[in-house]
């Protein structure tokens, strides 16, 4: 099992950092867009960006929400072992608005296909955009391409991006290659 | 635990703890699902279930329902009333008929008790039960203790008393089954001629004096007299049974505690409980009907994962 550092928590929080200000300078006042984070990792990606965002521009109510495509998913019965659903958590109606989806890793891009089913159950959007931290080129199974990408990255269908987040001092967040 | 230990929901006995525990977390999901704009999702759009009801149900088909069409599975609906069973086709003869038509779950309620359970020994399909008979009407005690959960938080500890006529009562042995899989204790009450004369040997508490039974409990569950099904006169008159057993709002009030009053429907409004108790703050019958819904899309969803795919 080989291992292959893609971000150090140096490089992580530089790229976060520079994926907001992307999204500033195309969303401005965010007044008619809102975050939306995949359930379960990406959510947490869009949990720091939202922190972020309101830290870079001093907007504090800027909507996020949490969406889990589980039961919109196209291999439902197909898998050896059934995925266990999360929680979804959107108050807000996203008819109208400009919806950024954010996603750790994009790989062949069902779940994103998944999720723009799953979020027409609220509304209507503008536009979907997608975020992602990690883009593994190569790998689409459907024509889906991000708009904001921290870090594209080759990689062959037994190696896996794994995202680690700060958990404390002892234990900072990198993403890593790992060759299984 | 993401799988049922079981293929087929036969009855609660056959289910464990985690199961239940399972059962409750998929519905979490879907009660979200059912209260957004769009209420649908479309996870069972390759699979079909047939509806077979071979005893009268409005709520409990119309709740199957509208738990398959959110599942976008396709449906079809059967009634004993309308078919072959009265020209004397068996059942399996009926089943494996409509099988035979690419039918890959049946949900069925029968007056016989065991014909769930006689199905899916016999046919080659998921089979949900929707009631056999006096013996198991598991989706309703799931829903009963998904709504307690909700209501108080959790079902361990609790206490939860059963009322009326628990003899001819499937639901009464479903409940007693989930409640006490969960760690709630139980209570029957109702007259003597209403309560099956072995059924502390379930580990139930039986009490006549109905308000014993309610200063004891934090919930009850008020069952329907099930006249239909009485060969026997059980109890002099309906008007003395609901002097005895009914819950009126004056009743409710007087107790020393706030309990919660759930019914399974359909109510008689004025025999087991009043309308003010009926549509009052205590009751969460209306909630059980919500959580209904969830409670069977979680049950189909998780039995579906478990259908076997052809190529």
């Amino acid at each position: 099992m080989g291992e292959k550092i893609v971000f150090n928590h140096k490089e992580l929080d530089l790229s976060v950092n520079r994926l907001c200000w992307q999204l500033i300078e195309n969303h401005s006042d965010f007044s008619d867009t809102v975050l939306i984070g995949l359930q379960p990792r990406g959510f947490r990606l869009a949990q720091k960006i939202h922190l972020k965002l309101k830290e870079l521009t001093s907007i504090s109510d800027i909507s996020l929400g949490s969406l889990d495509i589980t039961f919109f998913r196209d291999d439902f019965r197909r898998r050896e072992e059934p995925i266990a659903p999360n929680q979804t958590d959107i108050n807000f109606l996203v008819e109208g608005k400009n919806v950024i989806f954010i996603d750790d890793v994009l790989y062949t891009g069902r779940s994103i296909r998944a999720g723009m089913d799953a979020i027409n159950s609220f509304g209507r959007p503008k536009q979907i955009e997608l975020l992602v931290l990690i883009d593994r080129r190569f790998s689409r199974e459907l024509p889906i391409e991000p708009k904001y990408v921290g870090k594209t990255v080759d990689a062959i269908d037994t190696e896996k991006v794994v995202v680690e987040w700060n958990q404390g001092l002892d234990h900072k967040g990198r993403v890593s290659l790992i060759r299984e | 635990m993401t799988s049922l230990s079981v293929n087929h929901l036969v009855g609660i006995k056959e289910l464990s703890k985690e199961d239940i525990a399972l059962i409750f977390q998929t519905a979490d999901n879907f009660k979200s699902v059912i209260n957004r704009p769009i209420k649908k999702v479309p996870s069972l759009r390759d699979i079909t279930i047939a509806n077979l009801f071979f005893e009268n149900s409005t709520r409990t088909r119309l709740s199957f329902e509208l738990a398959e069409k959110r599942l976008s599975a396709d449906i079809v609906n059967f009634s004993a009333a309308s078919s072959s069973v009265k020209k004397g086709e068996t059942l399996i003869d009926t089943v494996n008929n409509i099988l035979a038509m690419k039918v890959d779950m049946v949900v069925m309620r029968h007056p016989n008790p065991g014909a769930a359970k006689f199905l899916s020994e016999h046919v080659d399909s998921k089979i949900v039960n929707a009631g056999d008979g006096a013996h198991e009407h598991p989706t309703q005690a799931l829903l009963d203790s998904y709504s307690i959960r909700e209501k108080l938080g959790a079902v361990e500890g609790k206490k939860v008393v059963i009322v009326g006529d628990i003899t001819h009562s499937r639901v009464a042995l479903s409940n007693i089954f989930c409640l006490q899989k969960q760690g709630a204790e139980v209570m029957v009450c109702g007259p003597a001629t209403l309560i099956p004369k072995y059924i502390h040997e379930l580990g139930v508490k039986v009490e006549h004096d109905l308000r014993k039974a309610l200063e004891w409990c934090d919930v009850a569950n008020m069952l329907r007299i099930q006249l239909e099904r009485m060969d026997v006169n059980y109890f002099p008159s309906l008007r003395e049974y609901t002097m005895l057993y009914g819950l009126d709002k004056k009743f409710l009030n007087s107790l020393s505690k706030k309990i919660v009053v759930m019914h399974p429907g359909p109510i008689n409004r004025g025999i087991e409980i009043t309308s003010d108790v009926a549509d009052s703050d205590q009751s969460i019958i209306l909630d059980q009907v919500e959580n209904g819904v969830a409670v069977r899309m979680a049950v189909i969803y998780l039995l579906a994962q478990k259908i076997k795919r052809e190529a």
